[in-house]
């Protein structure tokens, strides 16, 4: 019974960390119609960043969490804004190359800046060690996590759902054309969201700091493919089906890791071609 | 039947400078050039796949592997017979394409490439894992070159770069010859309709589900025995060709050389290769070169090169029409 509830804790905070990272994703894709795959190497710049902060401006951790995001935004502004922006109307794999091009750069940069080793960042004064759980050690700092992920899930839902510029978001994700015969400048909105969405990429890389344990130029690729299959499944521009693929995939694979080691990848990509075969457009996807 | 005449004049040409190319050449350019060609094999394949048919499947890596790792394994364990060995690489990429597929093709655009993606590294998590019968992240090593026995007398050494080469061409100049007729064919024509209208080819009679399975596969297959190919020159088969960022290099060499053509993917692959050498030699950092170079393609030549150059040909020929 406590090692099911462990398993299924670990889970949790796995599956918020794969949400933080597919809600930026998802929300780029809901609205801009753009599948990012640049959107795992925000993660890393975030991760990069925060760690930098922390380190060599001898900064505290939330100084880190803080800046570090908001300089990765900068790359994500010039990307949209001199790049992306105007391959929107041209063929699928222009725009996903697009953003591959820029995994290559980004992963580059990282090499050279940081350099190709792993890092590995100073251990949490603050929301470190563990609380006994049933009679077992838990990270608090897991804790931390599995309560942030429902906050930004609420955040994002209030700010689509309650406020005029949520309104507009969904207007012009409907139809482009329409919201701007309406006035609504459409190309800043798009910059302004495709911004945000890289912020909330590259929150999810600083609030992985303390988590991974060591950071290393290749992080994003691994965790942009887990965000993929996460979008996927939940439908892809749902921000309610990414929230529950996250949980459902976080969940499964400690599952996996736990009882069938040899499989805990494959399982997860098991239930993704399931739920296709049974749903085509994702659990909450729109039928088309 | 001009333009006929001159194709096949090139593609002669072409052919006769591959053929001297290890009389001429150093160690190294007759191992650079045997890398060309297997990415070659590879993206002509693919490219049935994403330019004849439309369809973006970032999963291709998988059915590369599959090549290597049923050649290696039957090499191992059945026989080391060179051609053998590469005919049980494509069958292994075969069904494994025909069981992709069949989960895949019923999606296209953003759908199809996304579940190709996810069937690609579920097949590289499974060789990942399946350490006593892949060797795990160390791959399968100690694939043997023996050679080649015709008819049980004539035998033919390709344990040398130099005598590798000729097998390698071989299946190379057919690859590519079997491209070209397949693109031709009523087959190929029913494929380009696809892409450029499905529902209107689906009225017109052509089974559209079931040709875009039998595309799928027909380019695993040329995966297959790129993969075969490798794994014979390397002599071993690793995980990572099973990556995603493998699956992305017919994709590139693709959009690098131009999507349309048959020459593209081709052109694409020298280049690719020759620009990595040559970034590698000047600078560690080659995935920003070629991350620049992507962007450039992309957001200027969107035709690659031979698009690009065929248009400026045009230009020339026809001055003021452009």
């Amino acid at each position: 019974m406590q090692s099911y509830v462990h398993v299924i804790l670990a889970g949790l905070s796995s599956g918020m960390f794969i949400w933080l990272v597919a809600s930026g994703l998802t929300l780029i894709f809901g609205v801009l119609g753009v599948l990012n795959f640049a959107h795992g190497s925000f993660y890393m710049l975030g991760a990069y960043c925060s760690f930098t902060v922390l380190k060599h401006l001898g900064a505290g951790y939330w100084t880190g969490l803080l800046l570090g995001p908001l300089a990765v935004c900068a790359a994500g502004f010039v990307v949209e804004r001199f790049f992306l922006r105007h391959v929107y109307r041209i063929a699928l794999p222009y725009q996903l190359l697009l953003t591959f091009a820029f995994v290559l750069i980004f992963d580059n940069l990282v090499k050279i800046v940081w350099g190709g080793g792993a890092l590995s960042p100073p251990s949490l004064s603050f929301l470190g060690g563990s609380v006994p759980i049933l009679g077992r050690n838990f990270p608090v700092y897991n804790l931390f996590i599995i309560a942030v992920g429902p906050a930004v899930a609420l955040l994002l839902w209030a700010l689509l759902e309650k406020t005029w510029y949520g309104r507009i978001i969904r207007a012009s994700s409907s139809d482009r054309e329409m919201a701007a015969s309406l006035g609504v400048r459409v190309p800043a909105l798009f910059t302004a969201v495709f911004v945000f969405g890289t912020w909330l990429g590259a929150l999810g890389g600083g609030l992985a700091v303390p988590y991974v344990g060591l950071l290393t130029p290749g992080m994003g690729e691994t965790i942009i493919i887990e965000a993929f299959i996460v979008a996927v499944i939940g439908g892809l521009g749902s921000l309610k089906g990414a929230f529950v693929g996250a949980l459902v995939i976080g969940v499964l694979s400690a599952f996996g890791t736990r009882f069938f080691p040899a499989f805990d990848m494959a399982l997860t990509f098991i239930l993704m071609g399931g739920v296709l075969l049974w749903r085509p457009q994702g659990l909450f996807g729109a039928t088309r | 039947m001009k333009a006929r005449t001159r194709n096949a004049v090139a593609a002669a040409a072409v052919l006769l400078a591959l053929c001297a190319v290890p009389f001429l050449a150093g160690k190294f350019a007759i191992y650079l050039t045997m890398r060309i060609m297997l990415l070659g094999i590879f993206a002509v394949g693919y490219n049935l796949l994403l330019g004849q048919t439309g369809l973006l499947s970032f999963g291709h890596g998988a059915f590369y592997a599959a090549g290597a790792y049923g050649m290696g394994l039957f090499g191992v364990h059945v026989s080391t017979h060179p051609l053998l060995g590469v005919a049980a690489g494509i069958v292994a990429a075969v069904l494994l394409a025909l069981l992709v597929g069949y989960l895949c093709v019923r999606h296209t655009e953003i759908y199809f490439a996304m579940l190709t993606l996810a069937c690609g590294m579920m097949v590289f998590s499974l060789v990942w894992n399946a350490r006593e019968i892949t060797g795990g992240d160390d791959g399968l090593i100690g694939i043997l070159r023996a050679p080649v026995s015709l008819f049980g007398g004539i035998k033919m050494p390709i344990g040398k770069d130099e005598q590798f080469y000729f097998f390698v061409l071989f299946f190379f100049a057919l690859s590519v010859w079997a491209v070209h007729r397949i693109r031709q064919s009523p087959f190929g024509l029913a494929l380009a309709g696809i892409r450029e209208n499905a529902r209107r080819s689906e009225f017109a009679g052509v089974p559209v589900r079931r040709y875009r399975l039998a595309v799928f596969v027909l380019s695993g297959a040329f995966a297959g025995l790129a993969g075969s190919l490798e794994a014979l020159l390397e002599s071993n088969a690793r995980p990572f060709m099973a990556h995603w960022t493998h699956s992305a290099e017919p994709v590139l060499v693709s959009l690098l050389g131009g999507l349309s053509s048959l020459a593209g993917p081709l052109v694409g692959s020298a280049i690719y290769i020759a620009m990595r050498e040559i970034i590698q030699r000047f600078t560690e950092n080659w995935m920003l070169g070629f991350g620049i170079v992507l962007l450039v393609i992309i957001m200027g030549f969107r035709g690659g090169v031979t698009g690009t150059l065929s248009a400026l040909f045009r230009k020339a020929a026809a001055p003021g029409e452009g």
